[in-house]
């Protein structure tokens, strides 16, 4: 045990976040933890399919070697490798854990962890909890935690949100500044370390598959504060999104995984409703095209193929941007024992049992593969400072698989919390100056509020952000052309304009949830302009991202990951490009079609 | 085609110490509209029906896929989610209002954290010996594995809470929600080393005793989960306990 109690403040109360917090008060460390919502929303509740480990219990030959090689493939070799191995060798280790905490994993009839296939793999690699694998994750990880909390090992700040981090004159990170959704006190916190966990970034596309609380605005704050940046431009679109008013709902891979088949009518005019078009009428795409991975090829290549169904050769259904996911040849009740979370979505959000008719989908905007950038140990370039889970760009390449991303939470903030501790224990003393700096910082902060709430201009952040979402989604997601790249950049710049002159129509200060909303619109701007400029500067097609002017993978201009640092003087991103980790496996050309 | 739209009122409050009052809605009518969808309408344009101008609505939400329990509120006076309440199946005008037995602190949103109290109290956890390798977890049958998804998709959102008549000031009621997590670490091999701690917890005032059968909750649980079938069987495990307790001093 420690003499001296080391404290280490963890942002996000999600899979990665409580991964860490666990990992860290084992230690014996102190766990600040700081979450928008109770952390038992979180976001890591909407994760539906699995989690990947090649626990091999399937008699397949997988193993861990493979699912490292599906991942960097899958990834189109942007990941640096070594820590992609590493996340691959604790993935076994990391669901019997997760088993012994009690995550009603399903099981065969012997009594073990079932497995099932998923996209980007040839393997039953996905163990799954239902069809809501996240949320059963998430439970088991806040249950510990609430165990640790009990014991005075932990500490909440749920109803909190991150403002910025403070760094001393050295650029260390020595804690954090944040502020009380209810009071809107803006307070500072001292820390030893400190463990970014903010998740996706979903809502500077608009709607997105994210919640509401995935806006990006901790790392756009971060990004502005000197932390770099890497691959913003990955945005991983979705294949099979349920298209609504408020978001997009997912309809997760496993529903592929478990049979499902994607198809269109040949005719484009067919009007039968999908359940009496007859199979001769139907084309079933994915299998054509990809005869050996068929519907579970990765979800680049589907939503690509989706895209091109529809807009290319016009076939829609009905004429409209869907095209059918079908279950509907699979019995009843392994469909309600292996998918029933999910089918219930569609049931309770559209009115249509997809027990009994082909559902209607569509790609939506789904995860950021980019984000804060981090060496091996989860540090980003602000020491002090780490970042795990989709918040951090180090896994997932150019492109993630299907429940990867819940293997990579834990991953990371299994990683991250041991890292922080140790460093906890050997970091710089603070210099004479620490006190004026988490005063200079709770001041900026205060400073900014007070002339947020003081604006007497015209614009309502809610218009702008459907502005920013409009643009996002229609050029910065599935295709993208340089000169759409360049007005949508052009069109920020506006957007970061008209934000000067936001009026809020609630000026209280208690509770203002469109107070909080304008606040990290600012930082969703400036971090729209990242992706957005980075994906202008990659002239090459690479997993998600995908410019038919430039339509080959270009290794020997592009293999290179993209980092982000945030010019004050110019106000914009200035970028540096890294070379990528490929010491393991040699880069090969990407074809599901043939392998 | 004319114009329709949807009318909803929603019982507003800007503090935990200032009066509840009621403002009206109109918004354009669309397919597919639900609650949540409504109030980020008024979100984007916050004038009231009367043409007044007004504030955007607080609420909690996230994940609007029933799943993470934050959107609970009352609409048409019923415990639901606010993001599976698809206007075309609600009678209008809309009445939406907050929990009446939680504190509010702005709007709809209303202090829940009672629940994540109950659920330290019964210590709602598999007490693992530690996150270091120990090997594969206890085998389960599926039918066991079934059972228990089932009690663990409970997503602490207090609609059983809210439709309880027991659940007030005067009995202390913990609630179905808690009962049905108790059970659920009982059923699992290694949750169930806390089963006595558990049942004690569970017993006295505002404990399991204090449900009077009205069966409210599981009615107004989202995810059906069985509530009542829960309560009678930690009752029963209860019972005995406090019979054998009773012998042994």
């Amino acid at each position: 045990m420690a003499t001296t109690t080391s404290r280490i403040i963890i942002v996000g109360g999600g899979l990665a976040g409580l991964s860490a917090a666990i990992k860290v008060a084992e230690s014996g460390a102190h766990v600040d933890l700081f979450s928008l919502v109770p952390v038992k929303r979180s976001h890591s509740v909407c994760a539906q399919g699995g989690i990947n480990a090649a626990k091999n219990l399937k008699g397949e030959g997988d193993s861990t070697w493979s699912h490292f090689d599906d991942t960097v493939y899958g990834g189109d070799f942007l990941a640096n490798q070594a820590p992609v191995k590493a996340m691959c060798e604790m993935g076994p280790g990391i669901i019997d854990l997760l088993d012994r905490m009690g995550v009603p994993f399903n099981r065969t009839p012997e009594g073990l962890l079932d497995f099932r296939r998923f996209g980007g793999t040839l393997f039953n690699r996905t163990a799954f909890a239902g069809a809501t694998t996240g949320q059963q994750l998430l439970y088991a990880l806040d249950e510990q935690v609430r165990r640790f909390e009990a014991e005075g090992k932990v500490k909440k700040y749920e109803y909190w949100e991150f403002l910025s981090a403070v760094l001393d004159s050295q650029n260390v990170c020595r804690g954090i500044c944040a502020m009380d959704l209810r009071t809107m006190e803006v307070l500072t916190f001292p820390a030893d370390a400190v463990i970014m966990a903010t998740g996706g970034v979903g809502a500077i596309f608009g709607k997105s598959t994210n919640s509401v609380v995935c806006t990006g605005s901790a790392q756009g704050s971060l990004y502005q504060q000197g932390a770099a940046y890497g691959n913003g431009e990955m945005i991983q679109v979705h294949p099979t999104c349920i298209p609504g008013e408020d978001k997009l709902r997912l309809m997760s891979e496993s529903a592929r995984g478990e049979g499902g088949r994607v198809w269109v009518p040949k005719n484009p005019s067919e009007t039968r409703p999908g359940k009496q078009v007859p199979e001769g009428d139907r084309w079933y795409f994915l299998e054509d095209w990809y005869p050996k991975y068929g519907n579970l090829v990765p979800r680049d290549i589907a939503t690509r193929a989706i895209h091109k169904v529809v807009h290319e050769h016009g076939l829609g259904i009905q004429g409209q941007p869907m095209v059918y996911l079908d279950l509907s040849h699979i019995d009843r009740a392994t469909l309600d024992r292996k998918l029933g979370g999910i089918l219930e979505i569609y049931e309770k959000f559209v009115g249509d049992d997809p027990r009994d008719v082909p559902m209607k989908i569509f790609p939506g905007m789904h995860y950021t593969m980019g984000g804060l950038w981090v060496d091996s140990d989860q540090m980003t370039n602000i020491q002090g400072l780490y970042a795990v889970g989709e918040c951090d760009y180090s896994i997932h390449g150019a492109n993630r698989l299907g429940a990867n991303s819940l293997l990579s939470c834990i991953y990371a903030g299994f990683t991250a919390g041991p890292n922080a501790v140790k460093y906890a224990k050997s970091a710089p003393a603070a210099p004479d100056t620490i006190a004026a700096s988490f005063e200079a910082e709770r001041k900026r902060q205060l400073d900014a509020n007070t002339r947020l709430v003081n604006n007497q201009g015209t614009e309502n952040p809610f218009r702008l952000w459907r502005e920013l979402g409009d643009v996002m989604s229609r050029n910065v997601t599935v295709t993208r052309y340089n000169d759409k790249l360049q007005e949508t950049d052009v069109k920020l710049v506006e957007l970061l304009e008209r934000y000067r002159n936001v009026n809020l129509s609630d000026k209280s200060m208690w509770s203002n949830q469109s107070f909080l909303f304008a606040r990290q619109l600012q930082n969703m701007l400036q971090l729209a302009r990242v992706i957005t400029q980075g994906a202008f500067l990659r002239n090459e097609s690479r997993g998600s991202h995908y410019k038919p002017d430039f339509p080959e993978r270009d290794d020997a201009n592009f293999l290179k990951t993209t980092k982000a640092f945030f010019a004050p003087d110019a106000d914009e991103p200035r970028f540096e490009w890294e070379p990528v980790d490929i010491s393991l496996v040699t880069p090969r050309p990407r074809r599901y079609d043939s392998k | 085609m004319a114009n329709k739209s949807v009318l909803f009122k929603i019982k507003r409050q800007a503090s935990p110490s200032t009066e509840p009052f009621w403002e009206e809605f109109e918004v354009e009518y669309r397919p597919g509209l639900n609650v949540i969808s409504l109030f980020m309408e008024v979100a984007v344009n916050p004038v009231t029906r009367a043409g007044k101008p007004t504030t955007p609505i607080n609420y909690d939400s996230n994940c609007l896929e029933e799943v993470c329990g934050s959107c609970a509120m009352l609409i048409n006076g019923k415990a639901r989610m606010g993001c599976s309440a698809l206007v075309d199946n609600l009678e209008q005008p809309i009445t939406i209002e907050p929990f009446s037995k939680f504190p509010v602190i702005r709007d709809l949103q209303v202090d829940r954290s009672v629940l994540f109290e109950n659920l330290k109290a019964v210590k709602a956890w598999v007490p693992i010996d530690g996150t270091y390798a120990l090997g594969d977890g206890p085998r389960i049958l599926p039918q066991v594995q079934e059972q228990a998804y089932q009690l663990s998709q409970c997503m602490s959102c207090c609609c059983c809470m809210e439709a309880c008549p027991q659940f007030n000031e005067s009995t202390g009621f913990v609630g179905a929600a808690t009962i049905a997590q108790a059970r659920l670490f009982n059923m699992h091999p290694t949750g169930k080393v806390l089963k006595q701690e558990r049942l004690a917890a569970l017993m006295g005032d505002g404990g399991i005793q204090e449900c009077g059968y009205a069966q409210n909750c599981v009615e107004a649980c989202p995810k059906d989960i069985p509530l009542t079938r829960s309560i009678s069987d930690v009752g029963g495990d209860v019972m005995k306990k406090a019979i054998l307790d009773f012998f042994r001093t």
